[in-house]
């Protein structure tokens, strides 16, 4: 139906602060792109500007390859879903999801027939006649995603959509959001500050720090080469263990007693893997990174535990899975197979 | 409740009947005294129970016993205050409304030049200005309209500020959904705004209108003729009539059915005016 492209939009308040520093994402059709990043980085201004709530600074923004800069927020054909689901307090649901199509002068016949199917989509048809007030939290949140629906536009916005859900809630709206946006095959963009929600959630990965765009790819891609240390940190629940090496004599290394295994990348000055690519103990006739370590505490989560372990000056964290038999005190090797090993130079950028 | 004791009930109970009694009894014994004849209240001490005469006063008062005194009936009266009451709280809220929509939701130049100017009027009180708003209202020939009554007082500071909180807590995100569903300005306004103030136009109304309604000053100025005075000057000529006795049995009357309109409203409109004080429906 259509695709979103930003060609280096800009945004820069009076006052001289950028908040978004030119970023240049093409969207294709019926594809959800995730913007994620942490607060301040430009991700929700980025939003607002595609929903034309926010003036563009320079560059431009087109929805199905007609530039948009000018034009306002109700003539994009756009429908956003807000963080706190800006529900009209005074309207029942029916007219919370009818009000849009009213103010396009939609004749009644088919606003009544449109309400009505995406109501019976959504499971709210028995909760037409109730005020937003009369609503859980999760009821609200899919009022919200009606009133976006209902519309049928060119392009979906969510601006932290489920942040003000409770855990359980938020994880069964994930899907259900997946699989409706699948459904209808509308284009969106979709904002938040959870790692999880973004790599679940979207066929296009967008990570911003400081307002530019750090990587983006598809979620995968992302998570297995991360471009930057802040992505590696950023991405993935527990973030990537990152050493800092020490170059001594043209050769790196982390600390005494520490074998690398290989001689890493001329450039590189940060070594990072993950913690679930390490495991505790050694393998005897591979070569892989050893470190000596301390466990300092250990964090049972149920099918998977976290040790939390002080190696060569730095911390690093390591997941077994099920129940850990270390305990806090306990000396014990982590290893890293090499392949799985990723280099960063001294700007953060992946070597 | 801060605590449940029997003891201290009674004594809640006891302060509160004190305080109706201090409130209520000066009201009660003008009721007293306009269901007796002037021969019994200009005979002291008053009785402090009604008398037998609320039928004869009343029907007097209504059938033209004011009207002998005063030059014009009750319903007059009780017509001119109901008008410029009406008007002031009425006017008061549609300008200060307005001015607060323009105030929170649009950016202009001298946005907040225009707000302290209206902040600023709050120290200026009609007494202050009561001679140059006088002399307006002669070179505009509005000496004796209702419109000469009513305009000078509907511009308000306080409402307008009352609003302009109000406003402020509308969340910005509800403003951004009313925008990309389409509702311009005015739209906005009507099916958004208007419909979340509710309840602060009813508890201003109550307010506004009992502020109208005991207007004294400016309508004793603007008004010369008669049949233009308000229930409280009338009221005020009728005790100063030079002619002849006071008629205090009719005075208490008029004084009766000066009172009746805005309990009414209040009784009327408790619900909103309590809602529209203490809680704010979001």
């Amino acid at each position: 139906m259509a695709t979103v492209d930003m060609k280096d939009v800009k945004k820069v308040y009076a006052g001289g602060v950028e908040a978004v520093k030119g970023v240049s994402i093409a969207i294709p059709d019926k594809q959800l792109c995730v913007l994620v990043g942490p607060s301040g980085c430009g991700k929700s201004t980025l939003l607002r500007m595609i929903a034309g709530l926010e003036a563009i600074s320079s560059g431009t923004v087109s929805i199905d390859g007609k530039v948009v800069n000018a034009i306002s927020p109700t003539d994009r054909d756009i429908a956003m879903v807000f963080q706190n689901y800006a529900l009209y307090p005074h309207m029942n649901v029916y007219d919370n999801m009818a009000y849009g199509l009213r103010n396009r002068g939609t004749p009644k016949a088919e606003i009544d027939s449109r309400v009505r199917s995406t109501a019976k989509v959504l499971e709210l048809a028995h909760l037409l006649e109730r005020r937003p007030r009369e609503l859980s939290g999760g009821q609200r949140q899919r009022v919200a995603m009606g009133r976006a629906i209902v519309r049928n536009p060119k392009v979906f916005l969510f601006d932290e959509p489920l942040s003000n859900l409770d855990a359980k809630l938020r994880g069964q709206m994930r899907v259900e959001i997946k699989n409706l946006q699948r459904n209808l095959g509308v284009t969106s963009v979709y904002v938040t500050h959870d790692q999880l929600e973004a790599m679940t959630l979207a066929d296009i990965l967008v990570v911003m720090n400081a307002g530019l765009v750090e990587q983006m790819g598809a979620p995968l891609d992302i998570y297995e080469k991360p471009a930057s240390t802040f992505v590696a940190s950023f991405i993935g629940a527990p973030p990537m263990n990152l050493m800092a090496l020490k170059r001594e004599g043209g050769h790196a290394r982390l600390a005494e007693g520490v074998t690398l295994g290989v001689e890493p990348p001329a450039t590189a000055a940060t070594l990072g893997f993950r913690p679930e690519d390490a495991i505790v103990g050694q393998v005897e006739g591979k070569r892989a990174l050893v470190l000596p370590a301390v466990v300092e505490a250990v964090e049972p989560v149920g099918a998977e535990s976290f040790l939390h372990c002080a190696a060569t000056g730095d911390r690093v964290l390591v997941r077994v899975s099920g129940r850990a038999t270390a305990k806090p005190g306990d000396k014990l090797s982590i290893t890293a197979s090499l392949d799985k090993i990723h280099w960063f130079d001294a700007a953060g950028k992946r070597v | 409740m801060i605590g449940s004791s029997r003891f201290r009930t009674y004594v809640a109970h006891a302060v509160l009947l004190v305080g109706i009694l201090i409130v209520a009894f000066p009201i009660y014994y003008t009721f007293v005294a306009s269901t007796h004849t002037l021969q019994t209240i200009l005979r002291p001490p008053l009785p402090l129970l009604p008398g037998g005469e609320f039928w004869n006063n009343y029907s007097e008062a209504l059938l033209g016993g004011v009207n002998r005194i005063g030059g014009v009936g009750v319903d007059v009266l009780l017509f001119n205050t109901l008008v410029m009451a009406l008007g002031i709280a009425i006017g008061k809220i549609c300008i200060s409304i307005l001015s607060a929509y323009a105030i929170v939701f649009f950016r202009f130049p001298l946005r907040m030049v225009f707000f302290w100017l209206i902040f600023i009027t709050l120290m200026l009180p009609v007494e202050v200005r009561i001679l140059p708003t006088y002399k307006v209202m002669v070179d505009l020939n509005l000496i004796d309209t209702y419109a000469g009554l009513i305009v000078p007082l509907i511009a308000s500071a306080t409402a307008t500020l009352l609003f302009r909180q109000f406003f402020m807590t509308i969340p910005g995100e509800l403003v951004e959904a009313a925008r990309v569903d389409g509702a311009g300005p005015w739209r906005f306004f009507f099916d958004i705004l208007l419909p979340l103030s509710r309840t602060n136009i009813a508890a201003l109304f109550v307010i506004l209108f009992i502020y109208g309604w005991t207007q004294y000053l400016w309508p004793l100025l603007v008004t010369n003729h008669n049949d233009m005075n308000t229930i409280v000057i009338a009221l005020r000529k009728m005790v100063s009539f030079a002619d002849a006795d006071t008629q205090w049995h009719l005075v208490m009357v008029t004084a009766m059915l000066a009172i009746v309109p805005p309990i009414l409203v209040v009784v009327g409109m408790q619900r909103w005016f309590v809602r529209g004080l203490v809680e704010s429906e979001k």
